[in-house]
């Protein structure tokens, strides 16, 4: 009696609908972009068009594949977000789009790759410490002396040779894995209060050591790379992934004292933690809105409200005065030419990509498959959070991609593995072959 | 785990919510505020630079002055003056970094397609997705007659301002030095900023119009006021003065003379108010001034529109006019000699061509001071007219008989005075001398006031040459500046 015998096998044809809407989507904004921009149909679209119409089909015949009982929707939607992106990204920048067609590319090959590779997510709760040492060594892969570059203040980078990439991205999966597998194994241990501290009850200091690695891991991340952004989203996960493997309360209270203490000892320590919360504050203080590193964020408010409810149409506004327009600030590069239904739009793919992740963690039957569903689809919600909030100045600018739409190779290729897991486990184990 | 699944989608779900109801707030309700926010000048300069801003046409409907031309990159429209500085002081410049002057600034609601005129059409273009587009603004410049000036001015440092008495109309309005308003307006704000700062630092202020925001002392144009005031109080053009060669001041040991110290009319022991104004007689008119009074030399000053000082007139314009001015009465209370030298527009007395040719065109027009006008009307981006300003009535200095006996005057000034050199042939010319003393050492102002025909005037000019202009000391203003109005009125006069 397999799971996926008690499946609902979606509706045939739904899926190549959701993925030809989806293409139809993705090329006809970059085609209105040129449009809106230059007048005329963009002379690369034979190029682009072939790109995104073999690539997106490629990856539906693998699912239909291999897959074959994979949510239609949640590949469509990612697609959508990648295309929208794209199309922004190529009328902000023609070199930049260049790029980033050739890492859509890339991306949807390392869904296709991830999808053939990993034909039951099972397979990877067996290599819980092998993913979990990866994932930390990507991590800290920056900071070694000759590879590590810094770029914007942050040391995210590896360089090697001509080519560039943010292993964070790619350790930001692995790590969700292991996690997952982790605390599926330990959940039990977790769970057992054996310590009080006040009206908590705690486990056994043993089993807390995992959230203190968290911990002291985003703080390293902090410290040593200077990454504001990724640090909140690691240690987000790992509390989140910890509540939801145990259902104790009391992770989360001390997760959040612990993240309350980094915070505090970033803001004392950091010149550019306290600049980036006073930005927050004051961006649109005409005292400080020329200063150095106000102006952007002030800027992306200035953008977003040019868009108003329709926005100037994809092309016909000015996104490009806004600083990091095609990465860090790209959700109000869309404010302004889509206007707020763009940007309603937008935020609701994301709901429904989380949406979707999360009720992939409900139907699956096994822990670990759980806590993997549950944990890709917090770092989609939660990313998609900071980068947002960030932008819109509900909480302070820390600098992340906007999943899937942000400019950014290692960003969207790592997307598009966490996409291909998340699609693995709603559609089960794949066929065997000749099988069903 | 379910159940913290399904909580964690809450959470989730709430995070979204705060971002919706953020971007709702940025988007929707403080949409206005951000994009008013001065440090947002960036997008404001485009959205300027968005709108098809409406033309500057002179009053042919055909000559363009100011137009906008599409031009490349974000900022769309490029504002361009076709014939250069030829209407700078009519049309002023339109720059985000600097701001606007002249039209481009008083018009500005029309010519940016702000003014409530013109919502239905803005409406209809943002529906259809066309840029704004402004309205044209008709000005009653007659390109003729505005080039005849120029020409006639040449280099000389100055002004001319030409009026249709019967409407008010401003048919010329000239000034040097004057600008190129394409440098100031142009969007490469290297182009722009060198143009500005160098106009900016000129001594000779080019931004400055010469021709009606700058004042100087009239001079023996005055005498045009002072002689009004006299006919309405009584003394005819036969009344009959003292001429001594020096005219004694009262409660002091100063004189005034006349010009070149000459004794007026070859030392005739009496002459005439119309013959002290055909040679213009400074022993006479400050005579005059102390036999009138303050008090009625101020009223009448008012009536054409002098203001008692600098900046308080009421004479409504379509760009920035400081009015002449004639100090309050009780300016003379006790400085009585004064009085004699404002009869003769020296003191402090001050005018520009544009107060000078309404004084002019106000005689011209039988004591009927028109409003000047300077736009005539606004058309839509259709063409179609919205808005009409009708000519309109600003005072009436003269009775229509003193009128007449003050242009009999003129006439003669022009006949067999000072103002031979305004002589059309064929044409009966009106018009009055003015060569202003400014300070010791200095070449006086050159000035002429005239209208013409004498009965059936279209056209009244007043010319300012500063210092003399190329005659130096030297000069005077029927030497410097008749010339410049005679060709004037000719454009005018198709001679």
């Amino acid at each position: 009696m397999s799971r996926a015998a008690a499946r609902v096998r979606p509706p045939q044809g739904a899926a190549l609908a959701f993925t030809i809407l989806a293409l139809v989507l993705s090329v006809g904004a970059y085609v209105i972009a040129g449009l809106g921009k230059r007048g005329h149909v963009p002379v690369t679209i034979a190029l682009y068009g072939s790109i995104f119409t073999i690539g997106y089909l490629a990856a539906f015949f693998v699912i239909r594949r291999v897959a074959p009982l994979a949510d239609p929707a949640l590949f469509p939607t990612a697609c959508v977000l990648t295309g929208l992106g794209f199309a922004m990204i190529f009328r902000l920048s023609g070199g930049l789009a260049a790029e980033q067609a050739t890492w859509v590319a890339v991306g949807l090959a390392a869904f296709c790759g991830t999808l053939l590779f990993v034909r039951d997510h099972r397979q990877l709760d067996a290599y819980t410490y092998t993913i979990g040492f990866l994932g930390i060594g990507l991590l800290l892969l920056p900071i070694v002396p000759g590879i590590g570059r810094t770029i914007n203040g942050a040391r995210l980078w590896v360089s090697v040779g001509p080519i560039g990439f943010q292993p964070s991205e790619i350790a930001k999966v692995l790590l969700v894995v292991f996690l997952a597998s982790y605390l599926n194994a330990k959940k039990e241990l977790l769970q057992v209060a054996t310590a009080r501290l006040g009206p908590l009850r705690l486990p056994a200091a043993k089993h807390l050591a995992p959230v203190l690695v968290a911990w002291g891991t985003s703080l390293a991340v902090l410290f040593l790379q200077r990454d504001l952004g990724a640090s909140l989203l690691y240690f987000g996960i790992f509390v989140v992934m910890l509540w939801v493997a145990t259902g104790r309360a009391a992770y989360v209270v001390i997760g959040l004292v612990l993240f309350a203490v980094g915070a505090g000892l970033g803001y004392l320590a950091f010149s550019h933690v306290q600049l980036r919360v006073d930005v927050w504050l004051h961006a649109l203080d005409p005292k400080k809105v020329f200063e150095q590193g106000y102006g952007q964020v002030a800027q992306a408010q200035f953008g977003m409200a040019t868009g108003g409810l329709v926005g100037t149409g994809l092309g016909r506004g000015s996104p490009g005065l806004v600083p990091f327009a095609s990465t860090d600030f790209i959700f109000a590069s869309f404010g302004e030419e889509l206007g707020l239904f763009g940007t309603t739009a937008l935020l609701l793919m994301y709901v429904a990509l989380v949406g979707k992740g999360l009720a992939i963690a409900l139907r699956c039957s096994d822990g670990f498959g759980k806590l993997l569903a549950a944990g890709l689809a917090t770092i989609i919600g939660l990313q998609t959070f900071v980068i947002v909030g960030g932008v819109t100045r509900v909480i302070p600018l820390t600098g992340v991609t906007l999943p899937f739409v942000s400019y950014g190779g290692s960003s969207l290729v790592a997307n598009f593995v966490l996409l291909a897991l998340l699609v693995r486990v709603s559609a089960g184990p794949a066929p065997r072959r000749g099988g069903g | 785990m379910d159940r913290q699944i399904r909580r964690l989608g809450a959470v989730m779900l709430a995070m979204f919510f705060i971002l919706f109801a953020q971007i709702n707030y940025l988007q929707v309700f403080a949409a206005d505020r951000l994009a008013d926010n001065p440090a947002n000048a960036q997008r404001q300069l485009i959205a300027e630079y968005q709108v098809d801003r409406g033309s500057i046409l002179a009053r042919d409907g055909q000559t363009v002055l100011a137009v906008s031309h599409k031009g490349p990159g974000d900022l769309r429209y490029e504002r361009r003056y076709p014939n250069g500085p030829l209407y700078a002081d009519v049309t002023g410049y339109y720059s985000f970094i600097f701001g606007r002057s002249q039209l481009e600034q008083s018009a500005n609601d029309f010519l940016a397609g702000t003014a409530p005129e013109l919502l239905p059409q803005t409406l209809t273009d943002q529906i259809l997705g066309r840029p704004k587009r402004g309205a044209t603004v008709i000005t009653t410049i007659d390109p003729a007659i505005q080039a005849a000036a120029s020409r006639a001015l040449g280099s000389e440092p100055g002004a001319v301002v030409a009026i249709d008495p019967a409407t008010g109309d401003v048919l010329a309005l000239v000034a040097n030095p004057t600008f190129d308003p394409n440098e100031i307006s142009s969007q490469d704000p290297d182009t722009a900023r060198k143009a500005f700062e160098r106009l900016n630092a000129d001594p000779n202020k080019p931004l400055v119009s010469r021709a009606d925001a700058e004042l100087y002392p009239p001079g023996s144009t005055f005498k045009l006021v002072t002689a009004a005031a006299a006919l309405a109080n009584g003394f005819g053009p036969d009344s009959q003065w003292d001429n001594p060669p020096v005219l004694d001041l009262p409660n002091t040991s100063e004189t005034l003379s006349n010009f070149g110290g000459e004794h007026c009319l070859g030392g005739a022991s009496k002459v005439s108010l119309a013959d002290a104004l055909r040679i213009s007689c400074n022993v006479v008119f400050g005579e005059v001034g102390l036999a009138l009074g303050a008090d009625k030399l101020a009223e009448q000053a008012r009536a054409f529109g002098f203001a008692p000082a600098s900046g308080e007139g009421d004479v409504p314009f379509d760009i920035p006019f400081v009015e002449g001015v004639f100090p309050d009465p009780s300016y003379f209370a006790d400085r009585v000699p004064a009085i004699a030298l404002s009869a003769i527009g020296q003191d402090n007395v001050a005018a520009n061509p544009m107060q000078m040719a309404l004084v002019a065109a106000a005689i011209a027009n039988g004591g009927v001071e028109m409003r000047p006008r300077l736009i005539s009307e606004i058309r839509d981006p259709s063409g179609r007219v919205i808005k009409t300003y009708e000519p309109q009535e600003y005072s009436t200095p003269l009775t229509p008989e003193n009128a007449r006996i003050l242009t009999s005057m003129m006439v003669s000034v022009v006949e067999n005075g000072t103002g031979v050199n305004a002589q059309i042939p064929g044409v009966q010319v009106a018009g009055k001398t003015g060569t202003a003393q400014h300070g010791d050492g200095l070449a006086p102002h050159a000035w002429f006031v005239s209208f013409a025909p004498a009965d059936a005037p279209q056209i009244a000019v007043a010319v300012i040459v500063l210092d003399g202009g190329s005659l130096g000391s030297e000069a005077t203003g029927g030497a410097v500046a008749a010339p410049i109005a005679k060709a004037v009125m000719e454009a005018a006069l198709g001679r």
